[in-house]
């Protein structure tokens, strides 16, 4: 493949293998709580597969425990954390479904696992991205949920984000409307909304606010989780931490979130986006998952356009890498993998091309200003729009939009220069007034 | 605070004050689109209904206050009473719906049927424009009138030339009643012809030019349909249309360009009334467009309304009532014919002639977006008033009845005028550049088309206009926009693009039509994003002010010192459109739109203040509850919310749940 081949024509500044490395990661959080630990269980992936060799879990939990709890949960995705909130020191986790079958299995290690992250007297949320149909119906492959009996300190709550090849059928179509050059408006509308692309957005948004209000509103922490825990499970944790955590919404923060909670974290990348989003061809394990997320963060951006760091060309990069790109990070689907096939040596991180100044430059948006709150998008349709930078990108002419985008960096820079020049000058004139009384006493 | 606020909101307007206040307390308002309320005190002047959020409420949001004017009111609606009171609806021309809830039913009534009296003015005094005094002199009210003056307009397009001139024929409107007194027509074009032509038109709206493209001397004329049934013919009119022709040596033909669906048109036939016949007009090129009536365009607005008031709107049915609406098909139908006309003048140097059926709706709404797309000087902030006050006010668009100024046929109401803003709204996103002014300005002028705060849009025509004497009695809008011409600039305004390309070619295509969530979503704040790029370009581009000032002092009393300064102000090269800097701009109300027409500087500025007041508390509260992670403040929402939760989730065990938290975050305060 072509990664492999791939030698890069600039200078790494920093290897981007190296940049989020998630003892590195922890150290963060060591700093603000000691209730966690960082467990070397999944040294060798033997307890699961698509976890990487060190994961986040609360202290009290020894490996042993760790390892039964993993054969209690789908792909042996034990709960590990995903987020803490420094806030209120509220966590979010995430897992894979509990196999708790259809009759009803049990696993105290789990329970324990889980309820060691709450407070004492306090209530946690478990979100189950499908609906409490498909949650029941999962049981009889073994499958299911957390029960109320068994999990007396949880609230589940049940959403509804879809899968697969309903996601990537919904791609395909809405793909298809962006391309029908007819020009009835009423075809396009329709077209739109059978595509559904929209409607899995906002529930997508809805799940992910609904995780993120939960952990800053209620005080609560909260387990996240779908069937397997790499795909809408990922989603929904990821997006909540775009909304509380401002320090995702920086270039660098983002990246680390993506290499945290979908590279790291196993999300099948390989099988998710193996073919273009173009092609309408539908490979069982084909899901615009990926997209969705961006295309989420971009409907945020649109809302909130001075609090991100990056802008929509950031998002569109990583649309277009993680589809086909000369380099390793979107390569795999899981950690092992990546160690099996020694990725970080043999080829080159997407990050190490991506953080270099003359890269990073068209990267950034001139309008961000930090913004340490939370924000909460509008996740009303009226609110929503589609993303014309990646569906209509060649069907339409960005020209004008371009140009515009070029004024208002001019204008951004022009004020900055001009600021620059007035804080020069001050300068000059407070020196001159202090050297004046001396100039003048002879 | 409140009593003193409503005693000074109601001695302003003494003058005309003739019912006795009304402050309802214990008022509720329920938030549109979530389980929100708040609650205050309602009061009813002579010419507003103000809704004040009671202090006690929240500290946070203490004292909001709502202004509504009653000329905005275009419904009341008293529900049964419930449990906690009696339901009030308030809908508003300006998109604005309001929900109260009284808690006596007698009050609710009796604010119920005041409002029905003070909502159906029956004649034009009543208005609001007669009594709405902003402390000018005569002076400034005459000199605010003259501000856009007509015949410079027609000059400044090349009018009078050889080939047009200016007719008296229509003096003290003898010859139509719609049109205004100065009329523009082709030179070889004679009285008797054009008398001849105007019997041979629907309310003798003879063909007259309105624009003319001076590159190619080609002109853009309107008139009425003619009267021709299955086979009438005129000869003064057909003569009147081969002047025109003859008036353009660039084309052997005319287009006539009938903007109604051809079945409409072949259904007036009937009524003795239809369309041109091609042979018996020599040399012209006959094209329908297709773009609905008045009817179809009230209802489809109608349905728009529904579509998106709707609680807990799902995306599929969002996406699907926008397409029954049918209304961004009619944004596109207008828009695709405006291309067609800008394309058949600019690039085939043809003149056109435009009709509908009176020639005052749809024909206004082509002939000025089209004019707007040839012609740059209109996508100035003073070129868009001339442009609607030359094809819309002028020629006789019935704003009061569209717009339903007095008690009338409910019939005649239609959105036509807010169609064509929103056409010049969706340019303006495909556009950046290409508009001196920002979306502001649209809604502003969509606030005044209905506030009859100003004169301007009072009446069906212009004789009326002078029987009204509104230049004496009322003042212009036009003159209060101005003022406030700062507000309104497009900070990506760029009169090199302009210079660039002159012509503006929109693309139709579907996916570039979007629906216009800041009109019609005006006052659902929790709709909008919550940083708008605008607001910080424009804050931005004061600040760039304030430090131009402040170079070039720093520079003077470096000089007075003696010494060169290390750097000049010179260098920077600064931004092509630099015009936009020379004045300061005054502060802006905070809110997305400029605010209910706030008629007094002092509540102005008390608004302002209370604002500002808001958002400080705001990003105190939230830092607040970054330090102390259980603090006091927002315990109340959170508990709330809190409550949703709970409920949700022992509906939950049984059945799906409702989408409850989407509907909390529709309303989740903003937090930055």
């Amino acid at each position: 493949m072509y990664p492999f081949f791939y030698r890069p024509m600039f200078e790494v500044l920093e290897d981007g293998w190296n940049s989020f490395l998630p003892q590195n990661a922890f150290k963060g959080l060591e700093s603000m709580t000691d209730e966690w630990r960082l467990s070397e269980v999944n040294k060798d992936f033997s307890v699961c597969s698509s976890y990487p060799s060190l994961v986040v879990v609360p202290k009290d939990v020894d490996d042993d425990a760790l390892r039964k709890v993993a054969t209690f949960r789908h792909g042996g995705r034990f709960p590990v954390l995903s987020y803490y909130h420094s806030k209120n020191g509220m966590v979010m986790m995430r897992a894979g479904q509990p196999l708790a079958g259809t009759n009803g299995r049990r696993c105290k290690e789990d329970e324990k696992l889980i309820n060691a992250t709450l407070r004492p007297g306090k209530r946690g949320y478990i979100i189950d991205t499908r609906t409490i149909n498909v949650a029941q119906q999962a049981k009889a492959r073994g499958g299911g949920f957390e029960s109320e009996a068994n999990y007396p300190q949880w609230r589940r709550i049940h959403k509804s984000i879809e899968r697969y090849n309903v996601l990537q059928e919904s791609l395909i179509k809405l793909v298809e409307a962006c391309n029908d050059q007819s020009h009835s408006m009423d075809r396009w509308l329709s077209k739109l909304e059978a595509s559904n692309w929209l409607s899995h957005v906002r529930e997508i948004l809805t799940t992910a606010c609904l995780a993120a209000q939960c952990i800053d509103r209620e005080g609560a922490s909260v387990l996240v989780h779908g069937t397997e825990g790499t795909d809408s499970t990922l989603q929904v944790t990821s997006l909540a931490q775009i909304i509380l955590d401002p320090s995702c919404r920086t270039i660098k923060g983002f990246q680390r979130l993506v290499e945290r909670e979908w590279i790291q974290a196993g999300h099948p990348f390989q099988q998710r986006c193996a073919q273009s989003a173009y092609s309408n061809s539908k490979p069982r394990h084909e899901a615009p998952v990926f997209l969705l997320f961006l295309d989420c963060v971009w409907q945020i951006l649109r809302q909130f356009p001075c609090s991100f760091e990056f802008n929509e060309s950031f998002l569109v990069l990583l649309f277009e890498h993680a589809y086909a790109s000369q380099f390793g990070t979107f390569l795999c689907n899981c950690a092992a993998d990546r160690a099996r096939l020694s990725l970080p040596e043999k080829t080159v991180s997407l990050w190490s091309w991506m953080n270099r100044p003359q890269e990073l430059e068209h990267l950034t948006n001139p309008l961000y200003e930090a913004n340490s709150l939370v924000i909460w998008p509008s996740v009303a349709p009226q609110s929503l729009l589609l993303w014309e930078g990646v569906f209509l990108r060649w069907n339409r002419s960005s020209k004008c939009l371009d140009e515009a985008y070029d004024e208002m960096v001019h204008i951004i820079e022009y004020n900055k220069e001009l600021q620059n020049k007035v804080n020069c000058l001050r300068r000059q004139l407070a020196e001159l007034e202090t050297d004046e009384p001396v100039l003048q006493t002879p | 605070m409140c009593g003193g606020f409503c005693l000074f909101a109601i001695s302003d307007h003494s003058h005309t004050h003739t019912h006795s206040p009304l402050p309802v307390e214990q008022v509720r308002l329920l938030d549109r689109f979530s389980n929100k309320s708040t609650n205050g005190t309602l009061y009813l002047t002579a010419t507003h209904l103000i809704f004040v959020e009671s202090s006690s409420n929240n500290s946070t949001s203490a004292g909001q206050e709502i202004w509504i004017l009653h000329h905005h009111i275009a419904s009341v609606e008293k529900l049964s009473l419930t449990t906690t009171g009696c339901p009030l609806v308030i809908q508003c021309r300006n998109f604005r719906v309001v929900h109260f809830v009284v808690q006596r039913e007698r009050d609710c009534h009796d604010v119920y049927s005041s409002l029905l009296r003070l909502l159906r003015p029956v004649c034009f005094e009543e208005l609001y424009a007669f009594s709405y005094n902003p402390k000018q002199n005569d002076q400034e009210r005459e000199e605010g009138w003259q501000l856009i003056d007509l015949g410079a307009e027609f000059e400044r397009m090349g009018v009078p030339c050889d080939q047009w001139q200016l007719t008296d024929v229509n003096r003290d409107y003898k010859v139509c009643e719609t049109y205004p007194q100065n009329l523009y027509v082709p030179i070889t074009a004679s009285k008797p012809i054009i008398v001849g032509s105007s019997k041979f038109r629907s309310k003798g709206r003879f063909p007259v030019l309105t624009y003319f493209y001076q590159e190619k001397k080609a002109a853009v004329c309107r008139c009425s349909q003619p009267l021709s049934g299955f086979s009438a013919r005129c000869l003064e009119d057909e003569s009147m249309l081969q002047a025109i022709s003859r008036a353009n040596h660039n084309s052997r033909f005319i287009y006539v360009m009938d903007t109604r669906p051809k079945l409409n048109a072949l259904a007036n036939r009937a009524a003795g009334k239809g369309y041109e016949n091609e042979d018996n007009y020599s040399n012209i090129r006959f094209q329908f467009v297709g773009i609905e009536n008045i009817h179809v365009m009230r209802t489809s607005l109608q349905k728009l309304l529904e579509v998106i008031g709707t609680r807990s709107l799902s995306m599929s049915d969002y996406l699907v009532g926008l397409e029954n609406s049918g209304w961004l098909r009619h944004i596109k139908a207008v828009t695709d014919a405006a291309i067609f006309l800008a394309k058949a003048v600019t690039v085939e140097g043809a003149s056109v002639l435009v009709h509908c059926s009176d020639g005052w709706d749809r024909t206004a709404q082509v002939c000025s977006l089209g004019a707007l797309l040839m012609d740059p000087y209109y996508r100035t902030i003073k070129g868009f008033m001339v442009l609607i006050e030359k094809d819309w006010i002028s020629f006789g668009h019935k704003f009061a009845d569209r717009c339903d100024q007095l008690d009338g046929d409910p019939k005649e109401v239609s959105p036509i005028f807010t169609q064509f803003l929103e056409c010049v709204w969706q340019l303006t996103e495909q556009f950046p550049q290409a508009f001196e002014f920002s979306e502001w300005f649209l809604l502003q002028i969509h606030e005044h088309v209905h506030s009859c705060q100003y004169g301007n849009f009072l009446g069906n025509n212009q004789r009326q206009r002078e029987e009204l004497q509104l230049r004496e009695r009322t003042h212009s809008l036009w003159a209060f926009l101005m003022s406030e011409r700062q507000n309104y600039l497009n900070p990506f305004y760029s009169p090199a693009y302009s210079e660039a390309h002159p012509v503006l070619q929109p693309s139709t295509l579907p996916y570039h039509f979007k629906f216009w969530r800041n009109m019609y979503h005006q006052f659902d704040r929790s709709m909008h994003p919550r940083q708008s790029i605008l607001k910080a370009i424009l804050t931005l581009k004061e600040k760039t002010c304030k430090a131009e000032s402040t170079l070039h002092a720093l520079e003077n009393r470096l000089q007075q010192h003696g010494v060169a300064p290390m750097v000049t102000s010179d260098t920077p090269a600064p931004p092509p459109s630099r015009d936009q800097r020379s004045n300061p701009l005054p502060p802006r109300p905070d809110s997305l739109i400029l605010g209910a027409p706030v008629n007094h500087k002092e509540v102005e500025r008390h608004q302002e203040e209370h604002e500002q007041g808001e958002v400080g508390q705001e990003a105190l509260e939230s830092t607040n509850s970054e330090r102390t992670v259980e603090g006091s403040s927002g315990t109340e929402s959170r508990k709330q919310s809190y409550g949703e939760l709970e409920g949700k989730h022992n509906e939950e065990l049984a059945k799906e749940e409702p989408a409850v938290v989407s509907l909390e975050l529709g309303v989740a305060r903003m937090t930055c």
